[in-house]
């Protein structure tokens, strides 16, 4: 009884946090999505499905996040996992603090200063006049998926190098001996040992990484010059621009119901792939 | 059993350093195909430092290691026809006990048959005491079980040259004893060549064709187990294999029959290293060449009184931890005849020990 107390008035703080921070606004958006936009913006209490109806009218941004939140994450994971590979198992200790402390160096700007960077680099006075001076042709990169796309590995490419590192760090490199000592060639011993038993930092990255993709709008929006937007555009100019909240509630609903929809099948598929291993689930 | 002059591995001169600290220190020694060969050494002094050098897992930092003639400092350990026993065992934690068994066996190529895999892995479970462990998870394995999956993994390989680093240390004295006879069964059935590492005495005499025993990365003296326990080379070998109590005092003779004074007493006996006069060396006496009685013996023989201090059963035999005002403490061990013929002593009462002018060896203190 009294340690089943005490655990409860422990977890208070974070109960409470969870349910004014995330259920009620939830509870709120879910009730606006089926009101109606007031005459100056805003919302007006009423019960119809039209907000849901007009979802079509946003479907590019729909589009736009479906397509390029999976691909940012798989771009994420290839560049990521040699660099936590080599990190975690190839750096000596002595240069391992310093690399790690450079991947967390662009952290210390803000990510909007840093797109401004990528603006510069990509538009028509950075590489593409360089590639033009080469005589390689003129090519558009600033506002192009291509744009959103180097955005969002430059800017979560940390969120996925970390749990990665971490579960090779883990990893018993005596297991790696192991495997050579039983005549497998290093390719092999990283595919039957390194690869399954770092497994789930790769999950975990790559959860982290696709989720707050799922909600990005700021490297849309700078990179993506207005053209390539996402569902985070469409709701940033739903609530800001038109006022139109219950609408955009309505999109809100749409795009946590794709979340939880997305996660629930990667869950189930890491899950199968795993071979329904506990330590290797999500986290 | 070991082939002489049919060499399968070889270390040649070979030294490890690993920055101040010296764990291999010139190493040279010749493992004979067939043969089980064991190093005795206490913790610390470069028994696996040598196995990994085998095992190819370190490059010497000087010297050479040969397989079959060949020089092989550089070859990884996935080309070397040898398999290892860690002694942390190192078993896959994402694999079950059947697939950490086959593992190495899915990675010969040409591919081998499913059917042939199982029944191999199925096969050394049962050499392991596991039969229809295969499905478990190696977490839900006792220590004693998981180093016992780690024993299968090794030998179901059937390499030319097994190495094994106290693969028995987790487990009790009945499944050790049937550890040691299956490994035995395997040597004289398939040939395959041992290098055990242990701690235990009596499992290295009792299962090496030689014994190999190190002190501070170097090599003290290889031998047989009874040469080592007959004719050790140093006070500390004797220390180390077998039972043996030391006499320390100073050498006043040497030549065919060395001699030493020990607290008033002249003893004399072979030694087979070259003493000076005037250094301090020991007698070694193992504990059965001494004899315990309750008169003095007539006989040519050093007598000494003494006090019993503790009586150890054994079975067979019946060890007494006697005292000497003058020697210290000291073991006899009386077989269960010579018992029957003078009684047993009990702790406290005076007896006898006495032996033959000339038996043990004085080693010096090296
Ligand atoms: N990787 C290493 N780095 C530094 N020193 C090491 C390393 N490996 C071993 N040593 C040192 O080398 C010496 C020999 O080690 P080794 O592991 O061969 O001992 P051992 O005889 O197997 O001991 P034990 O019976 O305790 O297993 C020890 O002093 C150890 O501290
Ligand atoms: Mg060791």
């Amino acid at each position: 009884m009294k340690p089943r107390f005490t655990t409860a008035l422990l977890l208070l703080p974070a109960a409470a946090w969870f349910v004014a921070m995330l259920v009620l606004p939830l509870i709120v958006v879910f009730v606006f999505s089926f009101g109606e936009r007031g005459p100056a913006g805003g919302y007006v209490p009423a019960f119809s499905f039209d907000n849901f109806l007009n979802l079509g009218a946003r479907w590019t941004a729909f589009k736009n996040t479906m397509v390029l939140a999976p691909i940012g994450t798989i771009a994420c994971l290839f560049i990521a996992y040699p660099l936590a590979y080599f990190l975690a198992i190839r750096a000596s200790a002595k240069w391992r603090t310093m690399l790690l402390i450079l991947v967390i160096v662009p952290f210390w700007t803000s990510i909007l200063i840093r797109s401004y960077a990528w603006i510069f680099l990509l538009g028509g006075k950075g590489l593409p006049s360089l590639i033009a001076a080469l005589g390689l042709g003129h090519i558009q990169l600033i506002n192009t998926p291509f744009a959103v796309l180097v955005g969002i590995v430059y800017g979560y490419l940390p969120l996925m190098v970390f749990p990665i590192y971490v579960s090779l760090e883990r990893l018993d490199k005596r297991l790696l001996e192991a495997a050579s000592d039983l005549g497998a060639p290093p390719l092999n011993t990283f595919l039957t040992v390194t690869l399954p038993l770092s497994m789930p930092g790769v999950a975990t990255g790559c959860m982290l990484v696709f989720i707050l993709l799922m909600g990005e709008f700021l490297i849309p929006a700078m990179l993506g010059g207005g053209k390539v937007f996402f569902v985070g555009n469409a709701l940033v100019d739903l609530f800001v621009q038109s006022r139109n909240w219950a609408f955009g509630s309505a999109v809100a609903v749409a795009l946590v119901l794709v979340m939880l929809v997305t996660v629930t099948a990667y869950m189930r598929f890491t899950r199968r792939w795993s071979g329904g291993r506990d330590d290797i689930s999500l986290m | 059993m070991g082939e002489q002059n049919d060499p399968i591995a070889e270390l040649r001169n070979a030294s490890k350093h690993y920055g101040d600290v010296i764990a291999a220190d010139n190493v040279s020694l010749t493992i004979h195909r067939g043969e089980f060969l064991s190093f005795l050494g206490p913790s610390g002094c470069g028994k696996t430092t040598a196995l990994r050098m085998l095992a190819g897992f370190e490059v010497p930092t000087s010297g050479d290691v040969l397989l079959d003639g060949q020089r092989v400092n550089d070859l990884p350990p996935y080309r070397r026809p040898i398999n290892m026993v860690f002694q942390h065992y190192a078993l896959f934690p994402h694999l079950s006990v059947f697939d950490n068994i086959a593992y190495g066996l899915r990675q010969q190529r040409p591919r081998l048959p499913k059917a042939q895999i199982a029944r191999a892995v199925d096969k050394a479970l049962e050499t392991v005491r596991l039969p229809n462990y295969g499905k478990r998870r190696i977490h839900e394995m006792s220590g004693g079980q998981q180093q016992r999956v780690a024993l299968a993994r090794a030998i179901v390989n059937e390499p030319k040259l097994l190495l094994l680093d106290e693969p028995m240390a987790a487990l009790d004295k009945k499944l050790r004893r049937d550890m040691q006879i299956e490994l035995q069964t395997l040597q004289r059935q398939l040939g395959i060549t041992f290098v055990l590492v242990t701690h235990d005495q009596e499992e290295a005499l009792s299962m090496s064709d030689r014994i190999c025993v190190m002190q501070g990365g170097k090599i003290v003296q290889i031998g047989s187990p009874r040469a080592l326990y007959d004719n050790p080379s140093t006070r500390y070998v004797a220390d180390f294999v077998g039972k043996t109590n030391f006499f320390e005092g100073m050498v006043t003779a040497t030549g065919d029959s060395c001699q030493i004074r020990v607290a008033g007493f002249n003893l004399s006996a072979n030694a087979p290293r070259a003493l000076a006069i005037g250094q301090t060396a020991s007698l070694c006496l193992r504990p059965e060449q001494i004899a315990l009685q309750r008169n003095p013996s007539s006989e040519d023989r050093i007598t000494i009184p003494v006090t019993i201090a503790a009586r150890i059963f054994l079975g067979e035999h019946t060890e007494y931890l006697v005292k000497n005002a003058d020697l210290g403490a000291f073991l006899v061990l009386v077989p269960r005849q010579a018992e029957a013929v003078e009684g047993g002593f009990e702790p406290g009462q005076m007896a006898q020990a006495s032996w033959r002018d000339g038996v043990g060896l004085i080693l010096g203190n090296d």
